[in-house]
């Protein structure tokens, strides 16, 4: 399942990195924003949306670790933001995608507004399709359902493909061994 | 047709910048959708995608009034607008007493179909589109030319320069630069909009949940950021349940663009939270206007199977040419015809019904599985019917059930009396066989139809006999196409009879939407053909073919003809066209190809009516290759060659344009035969390749392997 959903992601322009743990997923979003100069300026932002993988991380610490980094997600701090980091619910193989339970504000303005997008998901809650996936989420328990497939496209100019219109132009996504608890 | 809709049609052709967008536009939109649909049943998917959205057109009240329920249970609010007018009057009214001044919209055509901007605008509210196509047209003020890509027909310099005026900054044309720049641009007013205005491309009615398929991500924006979300919906995007959606999201991203899912799907069902902890006010307007009517009724009720992928207008010869500007409404192409013909009047849609030259292509690749061609032709026949037919029109098609006249007066034609020729009667008869286009070289008409002809071909006698139909090819242009298939039937120790009171196939008239004048037709041919004395009814065009084959028993249906239904069966029946029953006859042995390669190497042109209505394809292929003949396939090679009967006539600019790309994909196959089922298509693609010169013959199917056996 891992490896068709790397290559499904990848087919459209996902970064898809395979970690085993979850203190070395915080490791690797830590670099990631260390090399992207997060900061506490306009435009150099990181917001982090609460969720369950960050029961026992010491959020606090981190944030005064990293300057500019945040984890009480607003639509200000979400717009002035380089980098935005949610975790999700599902994967789906044959597409690629990503899947979460975003009715909590904070989930869409993290992946919506900055410019990079990391993505954290379980590698045991990859399915295959959509069809797998109505099993298991319906809205009839969540009020927003998001699919997040590759970063943000157009072709509206000449058919020309261009990444990252309205929304993140780089979307990493960490598959992470070492399960936590999802709620939906 | 009227002048604005020529001069458009006559701009769009003479516009290079959208020439060569929506010809790359073609050939990469085949490929990339054919790869998408890898692995997928797509027969299945329809059936699918057609049984749920049948439901909703059978009980269109009551799957509204589910949504309505649902939708309200989780807090939205939900207004059915019977027509434009309440949908506008809702919405303005809720932005005036939420005291909106500024909006953002996600792209939606429904908003479009009700020019809702402008009525907003009338009232001091401004709305801002920020799908960057949308966004693009609406600073150009224009309309979308295509339903998924609005701005197709704009060049890049173009696109500079409006964001230049817009943001008072001398841009390049660099693409990835412009969209940044638009990406700025539109953020702030992400931000101060007071109000988020989306479509939404499924509802789904037991859970009250709005599905939103985007690839910018400024749907979710529109629906994230603003204190207030209205979707407006048409009911055709309703869904009975949420599975039914699945279907959907499989068939749209593959369909629309050749993606396996666009980089979003939001499901939205009730407000969510804000970042201030209130909660949103979501409203969903659910949209008649019109299509509750169509759902009534019994030939239209199909349009709901449509989910607005627009690959009928990423395949249409037509659109192709054109672009969407030249259907000078909010909806484009084959469906767009269609749905303007009921959003708007009847009336309206005239003109445009009269651009589809009926090749089949939509319908082949629609995924509801919608008949595109046989709705535009409905609507033609309701023109006709309200309207009456033109007198020279309906003089012309009766005509045509006298042979001995028409061949007189192609004759006429033929000689030269042009003046008498152009606009009088002729005009509607098969006039593309006389000679009277100055694009192509036309073959002359026989002296002697086919009728007389046969009458020296002597016959023999056998235990099998087929009845040959001619059709108005062969009979008065093509003798020797008939007499290769009477040779070849004979050989198979056929006896071939040629019943006198055969008639015109009738195909012409009902592509006119005159079914009453096709309908005769059928009956005369019914009672011609039917008789037990004969094994089989042999026929040389696709176009009579697909009539007598496919057509008339629907035909005698809709024109009170019920009595004639079983004969209409019987003879379909025992209908054959040539390259089927002589694919027939080689397999019982009964006809042998003889042995020996290096004839040469053919490629074939597959009629749109062969391919599609009747389904015969494989067959000429296989007989010609099992005659020792090399087949080389050419690109698209049952794209259309632009003749569709009197469609090259009244369309002779489109007509000649398609034929063109028709002979340049014969030139490259290096052949030294093209071959087809269809003499009509054999009047245009000859006469194609004899104007410019070419070294490649265009033959019938029957006249390339009479001598074979
Ligand atoms: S009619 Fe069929 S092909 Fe055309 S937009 Fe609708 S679903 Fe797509």
């Amino acid at each position: 399942m891992f490896d068709l959903f790397k290559t499904r992601a990848q087919a459209v322009s996902a970064e898809v990195h395979r970690l085993p743990t979850r203190n070395g997923t915080v490791d690797f979003v830590l670099n990631l924003l260390a090399s992207e100069k997060v900061a506490d300026a306009a435009g150099f932002g990181a917001v982090w949306a609460n969720g369950s993988f960050l029961t026992g991380v010491d959020t606090e610490t981190l944030a005064r670790k990293v300057p500019g980094l945040s984890f009480a997600v607003t639509r200000e701090r979400a717009k002035e933001a380089r980098i935005g980091i949610t975790q999700m619910d599902w994967g789906l193989a044959n597409t690629g995608s990503l899947v979460a339970d975003q009715t909590a504000v904070e989930q869409r303005l993290a992946s919506s507004l900055p410019w990079i997008h990391i993505a954290l998901l379980p590698s045991n809650r990859i399915l295959a399709d959509i069809p797998a996936l109505m099993q298991k989420l319906s809205p009839d328990k969540a009020a927003y359902i998001a699919f997040i497939t590759g970063p943000s496209r157009t072709a509206d100019i000449e058919r020309v493909l261009t990444i990252g219109v309205h929304g993140p132009e780089r979307l990493v996504i960490c598959v992470v061994d070492e399960p936590w608890e999802v709620n939906s | 047709m009227n002048r604005k809709m020529q001069t458009a049609i006559d701009q769009a052709i003479g516009n290079p910048v959208l020439g060569n967008a929506l010809t790359r536009f073609r050939e990469a939109y085949v490929v990339s959708r054919a790869k998408a649909y890898e692995g997928i049943d797509f027969t299945a998917l329809k059936e699918q995608i057609a049984a749920a959205r049948g439901h909703v057109a059978d009980h269109l009240a009551e799957v509204t009034e589910t949504f309505k329920k649902a939708a309200e249970a989780r807090g939205a609010k939900v207004f059915v607008a019977r027509s434009a007018q309440e949908a506008r009057d809702y919405i303005t009214a809720l932005a005036r007493d939420r005291g909106v001044r500024t909006v953002v919209k996600s792209k939606s055509m429904a908003s479009e179909e009700i020019h809702l901007n402008e009525h907003l605008k009338k009232h001091g509210i401004q709305a801002c589109e920020t799908d960057l196509g949308e966004w693009i047209i609406h600073l150009a003020g224009q309309r979308p030319s295509h339903m998924v890509l609005p701005a197709i027909h704009m060049a890049k310099e173009e696109v500079s320069d409006l964001f230049s005026k817009e943001i008072g900054e001398r841009l390049s044309t660099d693409i990835p630069r412009l969209v940044k720049v638009a990406r700025n641009a539109l953020r702030e007013k992400f931000f101060e909009a007071d109000m988020g205005i989306s479509g939404a491309n499924i509802a789904i009615a037991e859970t009250g949940t709005l599905v939103l398929v985007t690839n910018e991500g400024n749907a979710r924006l529109v629906c994230t950021l603003p204190k207030i979300h209205v979707a407006l919906v048409g009911l055709e995007k309703l869904v009975p349940t949420y599975t039914d959606a699945a279907a959907i999201l499989t068939a749209l991203p593959r369909s629309a663009t050749g993606q396996l899912l666009t980089s979003y799907v939001s499901m939205i069902t009730g407000p969510t939270p804000t970042d201030d902890g209130t909660l949103k006010e979501l409203h969903i307007v659910l949209m008649d206007n019109r299509r509750s009517d169509m759902a009534r009724d019994e030939k239209f009720k199909q349009t709901f199977k449509c989910i607005r992928c627009a690959s009928c207008l990423n395949v249409c010869p037509v659109y192709l040419l054109v672009g969407g500007h030249v259907f000078g409404h909010v909806y484009t192409g084959g469906i767009g015809t269609i749905l303007t013909a009921w959003f708007n009047e009847l009336k309206t849609a005239d003109d445009l019904q009269a651009l589809c030259i009926g090749c089949g292509r939509c319908k082949e690749i629609c995924p509801g599985g919608i008949d595109i061609p046989g709705l535009i032709l409905e609507i033609r026949r309701r023109l006709v019917e309200k309207e009456g037919l033109p007198f020279v029109y309906k003089a012309g098609l009766t005509l045509m059930k006298n042979r001995g006249l028409v061949h007189k007066l192609l004759w006429a034609a033929k000689l030269g009396q042009k003046p008498f020729a152009r606009d009088g009667y002729i005009r509607h008869l098969p006039l593309f066989l006389a000679g009277l286009t100055e694009h192509r070289s036309l073959p002359t008409i026989a002296r002697e139809p086919f009728s007389e002809v046969f009458k020296r071909i002597a016959q023999p006698a056998c235990k099998e006999k087929a009845a040959f139909f001619t059709g108005c090819s062969i009979e008065f242009a093509f003798p020797r196409i008939g007499e290769a298939v009477v040779r070849t039937l004979n050989k198979a120790g056929i006896e071939v009879v040629l019943p006198a009171a055969q008639t015109c196939c009738g195909t012409a008239q009902r592509a006119n939407g005159a079914f009453d004048l096709a309908a005769g037709c059928a009956v005369d041919n019914i009672k011609a053909l039917a008789a037990d004395t004969v094994d089989y009814v042999v026929v040389a065009c696709a176009s009579c073919m697909s009539s007598l084959k496919k057509e008339y028993p629907q035909l005698l249906k809709d024109t009170n003809h019920q009595d004639c239904v079983p004969d209409a069966e019987k003879l379909a029946a025992k209908t054959y066209d040539f390259s089927s029953l002589v694919k027939k006859l080689i397999h019982e042995k009964r006809l042998t190809p003889k042995t020996g390669h290096g004839h040469g190497k053919v490629t074939y042109h597959d009629s749109c009516h062969a391919r599609r209505l009747v389904g015969t394809w494989r067959e000429p292929r296989d007989i010609i290759q099992a005659c020792g003949y090399e087949l080389a396939e050419m690109y698209e090679c049952d794209t259309c060659c632009g003749l569709g009967g009197t469609y090259t006539v009244k369309q002779s600019d489109l007509s000649m344009r398609m034929l063109k790309r028709k002979l340049k994909n014969i030139e490259d196959t290096g052949a030294q035969y093209v071959a087809m089922e269809c003499p009509g298509c054999l009047v245009q693609i000859d006469g194609g390749l004899d104007q410019s010169g070419s070294k490649i013959k265009a033959r019938h199917v029957a006249e390339l392997l009479v001598d074979q056996f």
